[in-house]
């Protein structure tokens, strides 16, 4: 996680004062002072979160609406930044994409939801990328399309296996909402755009609100037996065990789509279209392969590799580091991820992890660690 | 009759006769959070006053234990190598780290006792 390099006084979310009734120990990150964890501690946070249900405050990161006379011309607008198919997108769909600069490096990872109403995409970007990248944005808009920043609107997240249930005493409808989408709805009579999406690899939704009625809802929910408040540690062991990417860390402007695993994210039509900012670059990478890969990392000992480890072939020559990596709770033991040659980036690849001078060894292993456990709706 | 001293990295030594044994205090093992590795040095290794004794990591960050004294390895905690949460649960007894065969004496003089470090903790919060 980066803490923010700036003196600036610290900005809170409309939820500050609960994280400090709830005893949380408050760290700066991204600029704003944000819960950490909480007296529970970041090891029984994350195994409360996939075994019954966590409630994370993520109102510091960037929502905003993309919005223009229809959704053709929005999606078109947007398709000009990312690699994603927009156009595409059924009504109330998410889709997880990523902003470009020309030379195909990502500034940064963000969800679009098509809303319900026609022409209007809702955003929801990182809060250390959010003023760049809605700058960014509004600086490459058409005529007619325009982004419309919601900061007075909160986010929070309910995640795990339990979310699905105590959310559905707030708000009946979302309990057969599917995974990744999005919906205009109340929850305890406080008008929402429910997604169903979330950063842990579990079930859950991720609630935008105004942020009047943040503290009653976030109250509301964490009155539930089976909820508990959850920190940014838990949260970053949490999406590190389901092989999500933190911005800044494990992807940013010097790596493509490409070397970070994220291909997948490319629609057919994008690439056959090639019109997205760093397409040459990129297609070349998928026709040809790139010279480094994002992978998952088993650490074959106990001893926990961290960022900016260095990644050897086991004969002292380095060939990656590691992006993130720490103690992964639900897994028992240490995991990491990180970039490796290309060569290296086959599971079960044996490698050494450079750990206070010593060689350590390590396999490259399929991600997630953990498994996925979103919601599929019965059919 | 032990003795204990502290440092303004958070570790503890209690002496007796010519061992000590170091371990981190309770502020320290409550600032990190939840233990989850432990690694300690080998018996035998020689320690010089403030070298790296060993280390200590929660989910969120590794951290390293100085040696507050200089001497010889004469022994490890398994216990907290095999049950790295033995260090949350009894910081300053059970979840000891080494023993050092103590070189010099008279570095302990240039540690904090408990009652001053009790105010430099309360300083810091």
């Amino acid at each position: 996680m980066t803490d923010s390099p700036t003196a600036e006084p610290l900005k809170t979310t409309p939820l500050h004062a609960l994280h400090i009734e709830f005893g949380a120990k408050m760290v700066p990150f991204a600029g704003y002072d944000m819960p950490v964890q909480y007296p529970a501690g970041v090891l029984t946070e994350h195994l409360h979160t996939r075994e019954a249900a966590g409630l994370f405050d993520v109102s510091h990161m960037g929502q905003a609406f993309l919005q223009g006379p229809d959704h053709a011309t929005v999606s078109a607008a947007l398709e000009a930044l990312v690699p994603g198919d927009i156009r595409d997108l059924t009504l109330g769909a998410i889709r997880y994409t990523l902003l470009l600069n020309e030379q195909g490096g990502i500034l940064d990872d963000l969800m679009v939801t098509r809303t319900a109403k026609d022409g209007v995409l809702f955003l929801v970007v990182n809060a250390a990328c959010k003023d760049a990248d809605f700058a960014h944005i509004e600086k490459h808009l058409p005529a007619g399309v325009t982004l419309q920043r919601l900061p007075e609107r909160a986010l929070i997240a309910l995640q795990g296996p339990k979310a699905a249930e105590v959310f559905a005493r707030l708000a009946p409808q979302a309990a057969d909402q599917a995974f990744m989408t999005g919906v205009n709805m109340d929850v305890a009579g406080i008008p929402c755009m429910v997604s169903r999406s979330g950063y842990t690899g579990e079930d859950g939704y991720e609630i935008s609100m105004p942020e009047a009625e943040a503290v009653s809802l976030t109250r509301k929910l964490l009155a539930e037996p089976e909820v508990k408040p959850i920190g940014l540690g838990a949260r970053d062991s949490l999406r590190l065990e389901a092989g999500l990417c933190l911005y800044g860390h494990d992807i940013d402007e010097t790596t493509t789509p490409v070397e970070g695993a994220l291909t997948w994210t490319i629609g057919k039509r994008r690439r056959e279209e090639a019109n997205f900012p760093g397409a040459k670059i990129i297609l070349e990478q998928i026709a040809g392969g790139a010279a480094r890969k994002r992978v998952g990392l088993l650490p074959e000992g106990k001893a926990p590799a961290r960022e900016g480890t260095e990644i050897t072939d086991g004969t002292g020559r380095v060939i990656g580091n590691v992006t993130s990596g720490g103690y992964g709770p639900s897994v028992g033991g240490p995991i990491a991820m990180g970039y490796v040659e290309a060569a290296f980036a086959k599971n079960d690849t044996a490698v050494e992890l450079m750990v206070r001078g010593k060689g350590r060894p390590a396999k490259v292993a399929a991600m997630p660690f953990v498994q996925k456990r979103f919601h599929k709706p019965a059919k | 009759m032990s003795d204990i001293r502290f440092t303004d990295q958070h570790e503890w030594v209690r002496v007796d006769a010519d061992i000590a044994t170091i371990g981190i205090t309770d502020y320290a093992q409550e600032q990190l959070g939840d233990v989850v590795f432990v690694e300690l040095p080998e018996v035998g290794k020689e320690l010089a006053a403030g070298d790296e004794a060993a280390v200590v990591e929660s989910v969120k960050a590794a951290s390293e234990v100085y040696s507050p004294v200089s001497g010889e390895v004469v022994d490890v905690n398994g216990e907290i190598e095999a049950t790295p949460a033995g260090v949350n649960e009894d910081a300053m007894g059970d979840g000891w780290f080494v023993k050092l065969r103590l070189t010099d004496p008279s570095e302990l003089d240039k540690l904090m006792d408990e009652a001053a470090y009790a105010e430099f903790v309360a300083s810091l919060e």
